[in-house]
């Protein structure tokens, strides 16, 4: 029974690796199977369940919510994505790091001036020590 | 002189102060520790994905993604990697002074430059200078995900499909050991020729769906990647810089002890010589 190696990794860890006599993973075209001496293949991956089966043993699930399948004739490697992926996602995400910039940026001009303005509450304070200072030693 | 009990009140508070440091290094040193086993873990993702773009390209070297052609530089972008948190000696500043370098050197030669910032003290930093901020995040911690990482990046990386920079760069610190760091300019766009292992014939891959599509969601995730990697080394940094500059303190911190109890206990001998002197002389004052 010939078997073929498989890969899961994720940007985070390393997921699994061992041999198997066939894949089942949900593909952006539909769930592909994949045995021994597959095709080479590359796709993309959607948001489901990843099955790893060899015979007389249990058999393995992973939930991915995306990534990559690569094939060759000896490997399958998934290389898992760990967060979930989606346009309108990840341009939200997006969105929040550039308002996250603009309010750095006009937070600046706020800090700024309220220190600003603590420099110069401090100055008077110590002008006006000094001034009494100085009329108590005349 | 100085009076022995405010030495010794001094003493206390120096003492109480080198407790918190030393807890500091400790506390650096494990999550050092940690750390280092999180960039233990990203290393096969990033193997993995250096193989599959390398073979894409084996397999289609004549594809032209926007993320492989070099254009002309008109406009460049950096994101920036930085900790969130102080007390760890000059990491972030010799990042800074670097990368201030740079922009200069863009800037003399009229080249406007997008920055996109990671971690609060980058931010504090370049609210100062007169940048061009276009992303932010903060709050990465020391366990920072790809998912909190991904909005800055596809900021940037929309700017360069869209042209508004033409290269793209991730300046943060290369962790080499315990003791030094070193500040690296890493190009991450356009995609710098990779080179996979050889393939053993002449095969293709079955793309699902198209080549074109297929290309862009590796190749995005090839970038996220390697910024993720550098946020890891960062921490990484951050930690072994922390647990440097903390040792130091602490041991700071003996030193001064030691000088005060020095001067603590000239203080005392003082203090009862005089007290003998005084005596001595009552004494003689009594009995002349």
């Amino acid at each position: 029974m010939s078997t073929i190696h498989v890969e899961i990794v994720s940007v985070e860890g390393h997921i699994y690796s061992g041999e198997a006599s066939l894949v089942i993973a949900p593909a952006r075209m539909g769930e592909v199977g994949i045995a021994p001496r597959h095709a080479p293949l590359v796709t993309t991956l959607r948001p489901g369940e990843v099955r790893v089966q060899r015979d007389g043993q249990d058999e393995h699930f992973f939930y991915v919510t995306g990534g990559i399948l690569e094939v060759q004739p000896s490997q399958v490697m998934i290389l898992a994505d760990t967060a979930l992926r989606a346009e309108q996602l990840d341009e939200s995400a997006a969105d929040e790091a550039r308002k996250a910039a603009e309010e750095a940026v006009r937070g600046a001009a706020k800090e700024d001036l309220a220190h600003a303005q603590m420099q110069l509450v401090e100055a008077a304070a110590r002008y006006r020590a000094a001034q009494k200072l100085k009329g108590k030693q005349k | 002189m100085a009076g022995a009990k405010e030495i010794r009140t001094k003493i206390k508070s120096v003492k109480s102060t080198q407790k918190i440091t030393k807890a500091m290094e400790k506390v650096a040193a494990s999550k050092l520790r940690r750390t280092q086993q999180r960039m233990a873990a990203a290393r096969p993702y990033a193997e993995g994905i250096r193989q599959v773009v390398g073979h894409l390209f084996q397999a289609k070297p004549d594809y032209k993604h926007p993320f492989l052609v070099t254009r002309d530089v008109r406009r460049v972008g950096y994101i920036v990697m930085s900790t969130d948190r102080g007390l760890c000696g000059g990491l972030n500043v010799n990042e800074f002074r670097k990368l201030v370098g740079e922009l200069r050197q863009w800037g003399d030669k009229g080249i406007e430059v997008d920055l996109c910032l990671l971690g609060s003290k980058a931010v504090q930093f370049f609210r100062r200078v007169q940048v061009n901020v276009v992303a932010a995040t903060t709050n990465l911690h020391e366990n920072p995900k790809i998912a909190d990482l991904i909005g800055a990046i596809t900021v940037m990386l929309d700017a360069y499909k869209e042209g508004r920079i033409d290269r793209l760069y991730l300046v943060y610190n290369n962790f080499i050991n315990t003791m030094s760091q070193k500040v690296d300019f890493q190009q991450l766009l356009p995609v710098e020729a990779i080179d996979g292992d050889v393939l053993p014939q002449n095969w293709d891959y079955l793309y699902e769906p198209g080549p074109n599509e297929l290309l862009d969601d590796i190749l995005t995730r090839y970038v996220e990647s390697q910024v993720y990697r550098g946020v890891v080394e960062n921490v990484a940094c951050e930690m072994a810089a922390k647990m440097v500059a903390m040792k130091a303190a602490t041991d700071n911190a003996g030193k001064l002890i030691e000088k005060l109890q020095l001067e603590y206990n000239k203080a005392r001998q003082a203090a009862i010589t005089r007290e003998i002197s005084e005596i001595v002389g009552g004494a003689a004052a009594i009995q002349g």
